[in-house]
Formats: structure tokens, sequence, C-alpha cells
């Protein structure tokens, strides 16, 4: 966006839709504050006032359970009220469009939208159209943007490997159809990691990726050779249309993950994938819940970086150090 | 009721024509000067410093929608084509219902001969109901006024039924007007493919969605020697491959839509959805492409495209809008602009807009010879303005280039001898 709508004319945050425009020491300011609310889970009393008064709307539009349910307990801990709307119960599927609703709810005096839709542009669509006072963050949209999947992977890379310039990392599987695999290349590019691999089929691998600064492989052991950080994507089959891989014996075969392949990485290399997992698919179970696994750290991570996120739009919460 | 235009520049690229002097015209026709100069006079219109040229031929436009009785309601569009110079505008059979049976061709005719308007000329339809299946009565639409057939965007998977079709239209003499595209490799696309499509997580149209079909389509024209004009091409690729095939003489001809000359990829930028075009705006190298076409004359004709849009079609998430610029006030400046921008000719760039388009149609309008019909667009090559979409007259406002300094207003539109701009 040349007209970027995230920042506000006081250059304060306005919108969380893409990482594409935003500035390095913004995604750094974030990932700090996300450190600092990590310890909040294992106190007694879970919740800060930050956000008290303040109304949060979970619009979720697509299927989702961990981002959901991490955004819910994230406003809930900043003592925000949420209200959780899946696309079923909601009035889209009577004809209503997408901008009527938010407006409708709006008029309830919301402060924040929390959206997710399987449709490309539709966060930053709903930003344009929002008064000042209202936020939008986006829980991914269509192939577009995940950017708080995005900024919970770098915090978990950042927890064990601190320096990102020396960072290999590697991509792997269904880059296409993934959100995910978009804002994670933008992430890593925006904090300077050393080398951004993608390894995938060519009928996985959207036209035009290299243009985003990436080295693309279609060589599993190849494209792993010295990795520090190995992203699985989930192969979407929902989504596929028409035929893009044979079959997924031999998609597995070629492109899952096992213990045998990760020997080709460095011995430390940490492997996350952003859930959901399709065992036997993508990776195998013994890679999955192995000693390399970061998965749960993961989880755990997205509860901290979407308080973080929330705090910085809505509250007058400052990161002091 | 003898009328002049006095003190004009007269571009007449049908005569290659370019002077200072005045035009006389007298029950619908242009006179012949010198007679022309000792009659009495009716109507002066003054037209120092401003450009006198044909009324410009839109190729392709959608001007109107057919209400229940078959009459075409153009109102609000043809104030727009008029305002943008436009006296005749050739339109698709794509219509509710569809220009497949010689009655409907017939009805358009008549409906728009009620009316105060520009002229409206049909294409009729290549298949029933553009399904692709069975062939339509052309011989029969010819005759009821259809000036070539098409199959609009739908795009005709048999290419037995293709050949066939062209056989037919070639032995009445009519030619095919074709929107070359690959119904499996365009998809549910909506942008181009490329770095845009890959950023913004859209589904793409790849260049091989029309170059394949660009392919097929000559090799079935080059067999079956029918007369063939390509419509809105998008990529550099396939001008390269009309101009090989006409070096090898076939009988084609060619159009692109004003935008692909201006516009890329990468003006989809932020999700905008008013370049949600189809074909979809593609490389540099491919506007740089089909500008050099319409230099070298592969691309003889520059279209609107119009397609007005109401407000809540282009205000949705990317996918789901509704593609289409209004662009018939826009034609005549934008295409000015390329002599700035591009090199091209002013002669050229008025030709692509009158007696090219008139040639592709075969019709006898697009010219200012001596007894040729008096349509005619008169405007100021010098008068530069802020263009905003919101003073267009069509319905639709939906156009991308709001803001831009534009060329080439336009002072009167003349059709058979009314000077039509009075009625707006």
């Amino acid at each position: 966006m040349s007209d970027d709508i995230q920042i506000g004319t006081d250059g304060r945050l306005n919108h969380f839709i893409s990482l594409e425009e935003l500035p390095r020491e913004l995604i750094e300011e974030l990932l700090t504050t996300a450190d600092s609310f990590i310890d909040f889970a294992t106190r007694d009393t879970k919740k800060v006032p930050l956000l008290r008064g303040k109304t949060v709307v979970n619009l979720f539009f697509e299927p989702s359970t961990r981002t959901r349910t991490t955004f819910e307990i994230a406003a809930k801990r900043l003592s925000a009220d949420v209200i959780t709307m899946q696309s079923d119960g909601m009035s889209t599927t009577k004809g209503e469009t997408i901008l009527d609703t938010v407006s409708t709810l709006q008029a309830m005096h919301t402060d924040t939208f929390v959206v997710r839709h399987s449709f490309s542009g539709t966060a930053d669509l709903i930003a344009r159209h929002v008064p000042q006072h209202v936020h939008i963050i986006n829980a991914g949209d269509g192939r577009y943007s995940h950017p708080t999947q995005a900024l919970l992977d770098m915090l978990t890379i950042r927890q064990r490997k601190p320096n990102f310039n020396n960072l290999t990392v590697v991509i792997v599987g269904d880059v296409l159809h993934s959100r995910v695999a978009r804002s994670e290349i933008s992430a890593l590019k925006k904090l300077g990691a050393g080398e951004i691999r993608i390894v995938s089929p060519r009928t996985l691998i959207p036209t035009g990726l290299e243009a985003l600064g990436v080295r693309i492989f279609t060589d599993l052991d190849e494209g792993l050779k010295d990795a520090d950080v190995i992203v699985m994507l989930r192969l979407q089959l929902e989504r596929m249309e028409g035929q893009l891989i044979p079959s997924e014996r031999e998609y597995y075969r070629y492109y899952g993950l096992t213990e045998e392949r990760l020997k080709n990485a460095k011995p430390d290399v940490m492997v996350m994938h952003p859930g959901p997992i399709n065992r036997g698919l993508e990776i195998a179970s013994s890679v999955a819940d192995g000693s390399h696994s970061v998965i749960l750290s993961q989880v755990s991570n997205g509860v901290a970086v979407r308080m973080a996120v929330m705090s910085k739009i809505m509250g007058g919460f400052r990161q002091s150090g | 009721m003898v009328s002049v235009i006095r003190n004009g520049r007269i571009v007449d690229p049908a005569n290659s024509r370019d002077e200072l002097a005045d035009l006389f015209f007298d029950q619908g026709q242009i006179l012949n000067s010198k007679a022309a100069a000792d009659l009495p006079i009716d109507r002066t219109i003054d037209a120092s410093g401003l450009i006198v040229c044909p009324g410009l031929i839109d190729l392709n436009a959608k001007i109107g929608e057919l209400n229940s009785k078959g009459h075409l309601t153009i109102y609000s569009e043809h104030r727009a084509a008029l305002n943008g110079g436009i006296t005749t505008v050739c339109i698709q059979p794509n219509t509710v219902p569809v220009i497949d049976e010689p009655a409907m061709a017939h009805m358009i005719r008549e409906s728009v001969k009620q009316q105060e308007s520009i002229r409206v000329v049909p294409l009729g339809a290549l298949t029933m109901g553009l399904q692709g299946e069975t062939l339509t009565n052309m011989a029969s639409l010819k005759y009821a006024g259809c000036v070539g057939v098409s199959n609009a965007r739908v795009p005709i998977h048999s290419t037995l039924l293709m050949r066939r079709a062209m056989q037919y239209a070639a032995t009445f003499d009519l030619t095919v007007f074709i929107h070359s595209q690959d119904p499996w490799l365009t998809g549910n696309g909506c942008v181009h493919e490329g770095e845009m499509s890959t950023r913004l997580g859209l589904s793409a149209i790849p260049e091989a969605a029309e170059t394949v079909a660009v392919a097929r389509d000559l090799a079935l024209v080059s067999t079956t020697g029918v007369r063939a004009h390509f419509n809105q091409l998008s990529c550099a690729r396939s001008v390269d491959m009309i101009a090989e095939s006409k070096a090898r003489g076939l009988n084609i001809s060619a159009d692109v839509a004003i935008h692909n000359l201006h516009l890329t990829e990468f003006d989809i930028q932020g999700f905008n959805t008013l370049c949600h075009v189809l074909p979809p705006l593609r490389q540099e190298s491919d506007m740089i492409g089909l500008r050099e076409g319409v230099k070298n004359g592969t691309i003889q004709v520059i279209c609107s495209d119009h397609q007005p849009c109401g407000r809540d079609d282009k205000l949705a998430p990317f996918i789901q809008t509704v593609p289409g610029i209004s662009g018939l006030e826009t034609l005549l400046p934008l295409t000015l602009k390329l002599v700035d921008d591009a090199g091209l000719s002013l002669e050229q760039a008025i030709a692509c807009l009158t007696c090219n388009p008139a040639k592709t149609l075969g019709l006898t309008l697009g010219t200012l010879s001596e007894g040729a019909p008096a349509d005619i667009c008169i405007f100021d090559p010098n008068e530069s303005w802020e263009f905003d979409p919101d003073e267009m007259l069509s319905n639709g406002k939906n156009n991308p280039f709001g803001g831009m300094q534009m060329r080439g207003k336009v002072a009167h539109t003349i059709i058979g001898g009314v000077v039509a701009t009075d009625l707006i």
C-alpha cells in the first residue's frame, strides 16, 4: 500500500493489516512488548487492566480454532470485553455485505474488530471504510496476510536465535495458498534474516515469488541444507482448485519432513508449523512431537503477541525499555 | 440549413488531411467546401484553436441495459458518449437477452432510432445464448443489421465448433470478433499472474490464458480464411503473434482497451478495485508492447471497453468486485496522452478512434469526406484540467484516472448534422 492506512497521521498504529509497510522498529517493539506479556500467563492473576472498558469484536468469516481462541484470551487478559462471531451465525449468509455487518456492529460502539475472511484484501477494505476511532486487526485474509501469526513465529525464533542476520530460514510446502508464508517472508525481510528459502513443487509456488527476495528450491534435501529454522506449511487441500499434486503419498515422500531429512539441517534446527498439522502428510509425527519442534511454544506465544498488538493499537500502553 | 465550423484545425486521417479550414455540412452530410462557400449560412460554430475531427467510434462499450420489452435504454450512457466526443458505439452481443436472433438486432436498431441518440451498431452472437454449442443464424443476423459476429467474452471451448463458426461466417462475408481467452487457464482468476498477484494473494490469470487462445484462433483463421478481429489484447506476446500472422497475409485486425495502454499490474496496489478489469492489467513490458503495436499498426483500434458500475459493485473484497472501467469520457484524452507519452502521432491517435474502427466494422463513417454523414467531434487540444470521475455524465463513476491532468476537452459533438452536445 503506497497510501498506508495502518499508521495514522499522528504516527500511531491504527490498524494491523500486513507487515509489508510497517517499519522494522515497530515490529521489534511489538516483539519486545510480547516478551513482557509472556510471564503473565504463569501468574495467579492473569489480567491487566490495560483495555478495561474497550470492546473487541472477533469477526470470523472462516473457521479457526487457535487464532480465534488466542485472540479471545489475549483480549480478556487485557480486561477488554470480547464478543466472538462466527460466520454461520452472521447475517452475511443472508446477503448483507461485509461492510454493512461491520457498520451495524460499529454502531454499537465497538473499538476494535479482529477480522478473518477467506478473500484477500478484506481487512484492508474494512479498514478503509471505518471511522478513525475504530481499529481493524487482520486475523488472516485469503492468501494475502496473517500478520499476528508471522509475528508470533518471529517471537518464537527470537527467543531461541536472537540474531536474525545469520539465520537461514526454510519455508516448506504450499506457498501458493498460504497467507502465513507471505507474511512470514515480509517479517523475515524486515528483521534482516540471512537467507529465506522456499521449498515446494512448482505447482505450489506462485509466479513472481522471487521478487519478494527468496531463493526457490524444488529439492527438499538441498533446501534444508544447514537450515536454522524450518517452517512447515499445511497442505491446504480444501483450497486447491484442480490437481496441484498427484497424490498425498507422493507429496509426503518428496516434501514431507521426516527425521531422516531433518539431518540435512543444522543440529540445533528448530521446526515450526502454524497448525493445524496434517500428520503424515507434510510432517512426520516423530518430528512434530520431537525435540526440535517448537509448535506448542508457537501457540502460547500467540497469546502474548496478540496482547501486544491489541495494547499497542487500543491502549495508552507504551513500552518503556 | 447550412452550418459551418470556422477556423478549426481539421484532422481527417482517412484523407490524410490536417489543415486549418472551414467545414460545411447540411442535411446531415459534409459538403464540398468550395461549393458551400457561397451558400447562405444558418449556423456558425467557431472552432478557433480547436481540432475538428470525425466523431469517435467506440468499438467496445457497454452502454445500456435492455428492458423487458427489448428496448435499449441508453439515456445516461448516451450523454456520456456525447460528452466524450463519441458518435458511434459498437455493442457486443452479451446483452440480456443475447443478440442471437434477428428480432433482437431489429429491436435494438428500432429503439435507438426512437431516441435522440448516438449511433449503435450491434454485433450478433456467434453461438446461441453464447453457450458455445449451437451456431446462430448468422446470415439472418447480418441481414437484420449486425455488422459482425462475436461470442463476447465467453470462450468457445470446442475447437471444432470455433472452426465451423469461422467457416460459416466467412461464407457470408462476416467479420468474426474474438476475445481470445483460454477458459481453463483463466479459471476464477481476477488479476495478472505475476509479482502483484503473488504479493496480494489474489487468484491469477497467466499470460498463457491469452496467448494459447490467440495461437489457437490464429491457426483457425488461417485455415478458414475468415476475416477476424481480435478484441482487447493485453499481452505483448499476442501483439507479436498478430504481427507475424499479418505479415504472412492473414486478414486480421486488433484492438486494445485504452486502460491497458496506461496501467499495469502495479496499479492494483492497495487492492484498488477500480483497476479490476478483464483482461487484466499486465506487466510494464506488456503495456510497452501494446503501445508499440498501436504505433506500428499491428493494433489499429483503441476502444474504451466502457463498463459502468455502481458504487457497491466496486466496494467488496477485490475478487468479488465487478470488473470494468467507466471509460467513454476518458477515451479521447487518454488517447491524446499517448501522443505526449508514447510518441504516437496525432493523426494515428485520431485514426485509432475514427477511420480505423469504421473500417473494422465496415461502416462508411469515421471520415469528413464530402458526402459522408456529418458526425463530427470538436475538441480543445490545449485546455488542461484535473480529471474528477464524479463529474462524468456516465452512471458509472468507476474510473481509476481521477486526479490525472488531462488534455482534449470536447467542445461539440455533432451527429448527422445535429449539434448533439446542445442536447446534453
